[in-house]
């Protein structure tokens, strides 16, 4: 009875018609023949973009290191598989504006040729500093769909008290399952990963030395202790398989969460599987909770274990227009085209491709476009199955408002933004809003909320720009203004001394004179 | 392989609902009240019917005319129908066919188009068109016809249901005579009691709906039955309905225990007027209504209590449309201080505080 008064835990959401089940009860395909060529993005992740250190024309063997990170924040890039580096130019990115960016051009052999990898006999002899080292060298960034370096949340780790580390396998996204055949597949692998993870935010003596004193808020004694692996019940095998891999590892708990979307909005399951909220503009680890998805589990395990930098993820291709929907293992750099010809997409029938989950996925214009490191899908979708573009004038059913899951209005936003008033949209909340697209999805009008709040953020950003910009402007004009006036005042003080100066040697010269 | 498409962000799959989708529920949900009125009225109330909703597209349809915008798929989208439909249950059933007409153009051009059209309007169309012709045509709008089901001997016949409708009625005081509420009133100010009043009063026949009031308004268990439908399906929330009701039986409960003579029992109050459709038809309308579950409550609590007030203390026997019409003015204000938390601040909108362990 007490539970009705406390704080649910767990707001708004939807429940999406899920399409997973075809896609679901196949194995991962691993004959995806490989391409010829492939082409990677410098950047696949959150941060700086890798700098190339191949030249073109050079060998390079399956998992060499293409393009180092920089900076801070950033991962670098390895080879998918050995071959000749035939170009490294820009070309179009997946992203709905299919922009072009750098990209290398990896002409491949077809050997599969691996080059030498570290392998480790125990991995939990070594430092937790060393696992980050080797998770960062690795490559491996938050594969769930948000990019971030994982070896840069690995270091948080250490240096807040985090005490539970959640592993995201919600994938509430509909038709998206490469998580969860994942977890039915390789549940042990994924275990592993989990309790190197854990090893790896260990806080050793001296960990945090780097870090002035008062900033030292990890202690040695106070480590991550469990780590909750949380799973949709939309998926009961893999929660079944997990379960059994996790038996023996008293510090990693499986639990069973409710289906609803979005589920795996980091925020949402950290406060569903703790009862603790992230304030706004913290990190979860402030807080003491870190996040990280399942298959970034298993790129730890084969980084760590194996010596395997990420290389290859598993992408689901599903949506109506594809004949033989599936799961499939592909290098990074593979083209959609490719891809989509292996499953068998029916081209008449797509009206629209998407990166990711229906609900937060990009739409791409074409599919010369490779997969990268957040592409948990690719799907194929037809026109029957998209939503009603047909926009009509909001009736405020709220809707929208009851299943926000950040809490926001969305009505009222969109109705600032559509007649320009930003500042009015920002103050309702814009900045927490988090593109989840429930509102859209829910909208009996078909306004394209989450349109509006994009096309909001980024005019916002815009505007913010310009203001500092002619700030700037100002500045400089005031500064030359400033300088040209010193100037003016310098030459009419040498122009006064120089008078002076002449006054006086002429007065001197008249004194002479005048000995004389 | 080119797509050329416009690039457009998520949702890329919708919920399988529409603007039109929810006005065919509520009218399917007001149906059985609306044939059941039809019956117990038989053909001038029909006409009526007929006579108002058709006017109310009509309407619409010359709004959209005037503002240069194609009629048909905005005709479509069934808000005008429904808006007439509501208004036609509001009507006392024999009322003349200018009635319906005249309501149907005040509830769309003043309550809705003038606005902006669907979606702008500060004030329910159907109850500010209801309102507006109490005030004006107190006579016409308080004159209720008695129970006279269609293929009775005694109802109006076809030809004579055209009579009562385009050129009145001949024999007032044969055919007509005053709701249970208004009964009450005029009872009152005679300072009789109200067991006296009431001894002729049939609760279940209130309940059933075979008493003299609007086309569609009388039966409760009809309207209560489409409003929970409403509820289950997802169209309407709980909010609204439940705390009106709640709020004026509470009410009526308190007083009608002080003084049982003078104040009408929680019973009476469900029973009667346009109570049911108000609860769960009029005050529930997106538009005119607040936006969050809170903010709802309170709006239908101060529905419930207005209602009661009027009925109780006001002028006129009913005061459901005034109730609503005072609370859709004071929606804008309730969303504005009722708002959700927003995930990760507090009320106030500051970040929360990062907690000390």
């Amino acid at each position: 009875m007490l539970s009705i008064f406390k704080k649910p835990r767990f707001r708004g959401g939807v429940h999406a018609e899920e399409h997973k089940t075809e896609t679901a009860a196949l194995p991962i395909a691993d004959n995806f023949p490989l391409p010829k060529k492939l082409y990677i993005p410098l950047q696949q992740h959150v941060g700086k973009p890798a700098e190339p250190l191949i030249m073109v024309g050079e060998k390079v063997l399956k998992g060499q290191l293409l393009a180092y990170s920089q900076g801070l924040i950033s991962a670098p890039v390895h080879a998918p598989s050995s071959g000749i580096i035939v170009d490294v130019n820009d070309y179009p990115a997946p992203h709905p504006s299919a922009l072009p960016i750098r990209m290398i051009v990896l002409e491949t052999d077809g050997k599969d040729e691996w080059v030498k990898t570290q392998i480790v006999d125990d991995p939990f002899q070594l430092n937790p500093e060393e696992i980050s080292l080797r998770v960062g060298a690795a490559g491996i960034v938050g594969l769930g769909g948000a990019t971030f370096p994982t070896a840069v949340k690995l270091n948080m780790g250490r240096e807040n008290h985090v005490d539970t580390l959640i592993i995201n396998g919600s994938e509430c996204e509909p038709y998206l399952c490469c998580d969860d055949r994942l977890m039915q597949e390789r549940a042990g692998e994924i275990i592993d990963g989990v309790r190197l993870m854990l090893h790896g935010m260990t806080n050793s003596p001296g960990a945090n030395l780097h870090l002035p004193e008062g900033c030292r808020t990890g202690r040695y004694d106070m480590n991550t202790e469990h780590a909750v692996v949380a799973i949709e019940d939309n998926k009961p095998l893999a929660f079944l398989a997990m379960q059994a891999a996790a038996e023996p590892y008293a510090q990693v708990k499986v639990i069973q969460i409710p289906t609803r979307y979005p589920m795996g909005w980091d925020r949402q399951l950290i406060r569903y599987v703790t009862g603790k909220e992230v304030p706004v503009g913290c990190r979860s680890s402030e807080i003491g909770v870190t996040i990280h998805n399942v298959g970034t589990a298993y790129a730890v395990h084969k980084a760590i274990r194996l010596g395997q930098p990420l290389l290859s993820r598993v992408v689901t291709v599903a949506g109506g227009a594809v004949k033989r929907p599936m799961n499939v293992e592909v290098p990074f750099g593979t083209l959609i085209s490719e891809l989509f010809d292996f499953c068998e997409v029916d081209k008449e029938q797509t009206a629209r491709i998407v990166m990711g989950g229906p609900m937060m996925g990009d739409s791409l214009p074409h599919t010369a476009l490779p997969t990268v490191k957040a592409t948990s899908g690719i799907l194929a979708l037809t026109q029957s199955e998209l939503k009603n573009t047909d926009e009509q004038p909001c009736i405020r059913c709220a809707g929208c408002v009851s299943v926000c899951p950040a809490g926001l209005r969305p009505l009222d936003m969109a109705n600032n933004i559509r007649i320009n008033q930003l500042d009015a949209a920002v103050d309702l909340g814009l900045k927490d809003c988090i593109s989840c697209g429930c509102c859209s999805y829910i909208c009996p009008s078909n306004i394209p909320l989450v349109q509006y709040f994009k096309y909001a953020s980024g005019e916002v950003i815009a505007r913010q720009q310009a203001q500092h910009k002619s700030e700037q402007t100002k500045r400089l004009i005031d500064a030359r203004n400033a300088r040209m006036e010193r100037i003016a005042q310098q030459q009419r003080e040498d122009e006064l001394a120089w008078k002076a100066a002449k006054a006086e040697r002429e007065r001197l010269k008249a004194e002479q004179e005048a000995l004389v | 392989m080119m797509l050329h498409m416009k690039p457009s962000s998520g949702a890329h799959v919708g919920a399988n609902n529409s603007v039109s989708h929810i006005m065919w529920q509520v009218m399917l949900a007001i149906s059985p009240a609306t044939v059941f009125g039809l019956l117990c009225f038989g053909w001038p109330a029909l006409n009526l019917f007929v006579i108002t909703v058709l006017s109310a597209v009509v309407f619409e349809a010359f709004c959209l005319r005037l503002k240069g915008r194609v009629a048909k798929p905005v005709i479509m989208d069934g808000s005008a129908v429904l808006t007439g439909w509501l208004l036609a249950m509001t009507l006392p059933p024999w009322a003349p066919w200018w009635i319906g007409v005249v309501g149907s153009g005040l509830a769309i051009i003043l309550g809705k188009q003038v606005y902006g059209g669907l979606g702008q309007n500060l004030f329910n169309p159907a109850m500010l068109a209801r309102v507006a012709l109490l005030i004006s045509f107190p006579i016409e709008m308080t004159t209720w016809a008695n129970v006279s089901p269609l293929f009775f001997s005694h109802s109006p016949g076809l030809i004579e249901s055209w009579h009562i409708t385009f050129s009145g009625l001949d024999n007032i005081d044969a055919s007509t005579g005053a709701t249970t509420l208004g009964f009450i009133k005029t009872e009152f100010s005679q300072n009789r009691l109200l067991t006296d009043i009431l001894k002729d009063t049939s609760g279940f026949l209130n309940f059933i709906g075979g008493t003299r009031g609007s086309l569609g308004e009388t039966s409760t268990l009809l309207l209560g039955l489409g409003g929970v439908w409403l509820i289950r399906q997802n169209v309407i929330q709980w909010q609204i309905p439940v705390s009106l009701l709640l709020t004026v039986a509470l009410l009526a409960g308190i007083f009608h225990g002080m003084d049982s003579e003078h104040y009408a029992g929680p019973l009476l109050h469900l029973n009667s007027g346009a109570l049911m459709c108000v609860a769960f038809f009029i005050a529930t309308d997106y538009v005119t209504s607040p936006n969050t579950p809170t903010g709802q409550l309170v709006f239908g609590a101060g529905c419930g209590l207005l209602i009661f007030v009027i009925r109780t203390w006001g002028a006129y026997p009913e005061g459901a449309g005034f109730a609503v019409l005072l609370m859709n003015s004071a929606t804008p204000l309730i969303d504005h201080y009722i708002k959700p938390r927003i995930y990760g601040r507090d009320r106030k909108g500051k970040p929360l505080e990062i907690p000390k362990s």
